[in-house]
């Protein structure tokens, strides 16, 4: 198993529901997706809003890692390291860094 | 010495003079709206509309406070206004390029579409295509609401800067709007918008303050709220979602353009909820004028992605918005709401935005319902923006 990461994830306001409240927490993963899962394990729920059955992002969610869309990197498979910040923002209006 | 205007309505309803008086007319709501339209033989649309705002905007009536009561035909006490300041705004306004492009849409039928659902010939759907308006979106008509009735009723004065919070298309009418009538205009936008979204604002040179992207749409709001108690700054708030202007929007102008081009045989009204103008406007309008059923749409999550929409019970609820108007609100997923902006697209060859896709979606749902049922229907649904708008989001995404 890689390394296992502290990892913060900024949540945004409408999934705080699923982490009571908090609007960033500490997971732990060497990727996007094993941070995801990760979280789906902790907040059961918070998984099928961001991903579709075949474990993708939705096409509209952004996840940013250091402020940088997944999207041009590795997608779920863009791995991570200690002190990274993941960030999870619904693509209302589009967005490619925050 | 200023001349005042009377409105005078007659009971056979007709809007018969604007003549110089200094008087108090009694005047019923509904009836005033009738006569103004009827006037539009003789005066622009927007000269109409500057003087509806006037009916509906006079502090102090019931009507200014509830979506319900300016639709609800009661009586009402008009306050005086001045002739002049009416005519400068109204020459103003009209000899502006893009105000005078605003509104006057085109409704398209989507025979295709019917066919691809299965829908039998008693059942139509039309599409009111509102990215033809100069900023691009059915806003335009908000902005210009607001700001016309700002104007009439001293809050907007030269030099003052228009001030709120928008997650992209009524900032763009507001920029546009400001460039071209000369008002300073600052935006509080989320920090999240797209690329092309910031440069349009920026093309049309308005003042771009970000909000956290974290916070969504309600995060811009909070954060205008904090800018304008700043007393060094002389703003003028517009406030899209608590401003009764932007339902009078689509009352004096969507409402009625969508009953001309149906010929009153709307049965149906789809309208998605952002600020909610578009369905408490035109939806008031319609109640007004038969058996018109009105319905809602919002995203069926509170984490979605359908731009320009708000997740009711679990978002800031505009000040506008009436409950006890909309018949039903239809809950549509963001996937469900891209795949029909994608569909039509593909099968009517419109390339619209994802709230039309979500107000398709809820249009098709009813359609199928009400074939089943043997029902005929008019159904028509809202084009709120293009497709064009999205190029860089997952609505689009190539796969
Ligand atoms: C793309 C889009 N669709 C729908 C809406 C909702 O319209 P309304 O604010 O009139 O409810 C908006 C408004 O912000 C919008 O920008």
């Amino acid at each position: 198993m890689a390394d296992e990461a502290g990892i913060t994830v900024l949540i945004p306001t409408p999934l705080r529901r699923f982490t009571d409240g908090d609007a960033k927490v500490t997971m732990a993963g060497a990727s996007v997706g094993e941070v995801l899962d990760s979280l789906e394990r902790a907040y059961p729920g918070i998984g099928e809003r961001l991903r579709d059955d075949s474990g993708q992002i939705r096409r509209f969610v952004n996840v940013f890692v250091n402020g940088q869309n997944v999207r041009d990197r590795d997608g779920v498979d863009t791995s991570l390291s200690e002190g990274d910040e993941v960030g999870i923002i619904p693509a209302m209006a589009g967005g490619s860094r925050v | 010495m200023p001349s005042w205007i009377r409105i005078h309505v007659y009971a056979d309803l007709r809007l018969l003079a604007c003549c110089p008086a200094v008087d108090i007319a009694r005047f019923d709501m509904s009836d005033a709206c009738t006569a103004i339209l009827k006037a539009d033989s003789h005066r622009s649309a927007l000269r109409r509309n500057a003087v509806s705002y006037f009916l509906m905007n006079n502090s102090g009536l019931p009507f200014h406070d509830s979506p319900k009561s300016y639709v609800s035909g009661q009586s009402a006490i008009m306050s005086n206004f001045q002739a002049d300041t009416v005519a400068t705004i109204a020459s103003t306004l009209e000899n502006t390029g893009v105000v005078r492009s605003i509104g006057n849409t085109p409704l398209v039928r989507l025979h295709r579409l019917e066919r691809h659902l299965g829908l039998p010939a008693s059942i139509e759907i039309h599409l009111k295509i509102e990215w033809v308006n100069p900023g691009g979106s059915i806003k335009d008509r908000t902005a210009l609401s607001i700001i016309q009735a700002a104007i009439a009723a001293g809050d907007l004065d030269r030099g003052q800067t228009l001030i709120d919070a928008t997650s992209g298309n009524t900032g763009i009418a507001y920029a546009m709007l400001g460039a071209a009538l000369e008002i300073p205009v600052t935006l509080v936008v989320p920090g999240s918008a797209s690329e092309e979204r910031k440069r349009t604002l920026a093309a049309y040179g308005a003042h771009v303050v970000y909000s956290d992207p974290y916070e969504g749409s309600d995060g811009a709001i909070r954060l205008v709220r904090d800018l304008v108690t700043d007393r060094d700054h002389n703003y003028f708030y517009a406030d899209q979602y608590n401003n009764q202007a932007n339902a009078v929007a689509h009352y004096t102008t969507t409402g009625p353009e969508i009953w001309d081009q149906t010929s009153g045989r709307l049965t149906h009204f789809v309208a998605a909820l952002g600020t909610t103008g578009t369905l408490m406007g035109a939806g008031g309008f319609f109640r007004h004028r038969g058996t018109v059923e009105l319905i809602g749409v919002q995203p069926a999550e509170a984490f979605h992605g359908i731009e320009g929409l708000k997740h009711l019970p679990t978002a800031i609820v505009p000040g506008i918005f009436d409950p006890s108007l909309p018949d039903r609100i239809e809950g549509v997923d963001t996937e469900e709401a891209f795949d029909a902006a994608r569909a039509l697209a593909r099968i009517e060859g419109y390339f619209a935005g994802s709230s039309t896709g979500a107000n398709l979606a809820a249009a098709a749902r009813l359609g199928s319902e009400l074939a089943s049922k043997g029902q005929p229907a008019c159904i028509v649904a809202v084009g709120c923006d293009g497709g064009s708008r999205y190029l860089s989001t997952g609505l689009w995404e190539l796969n």
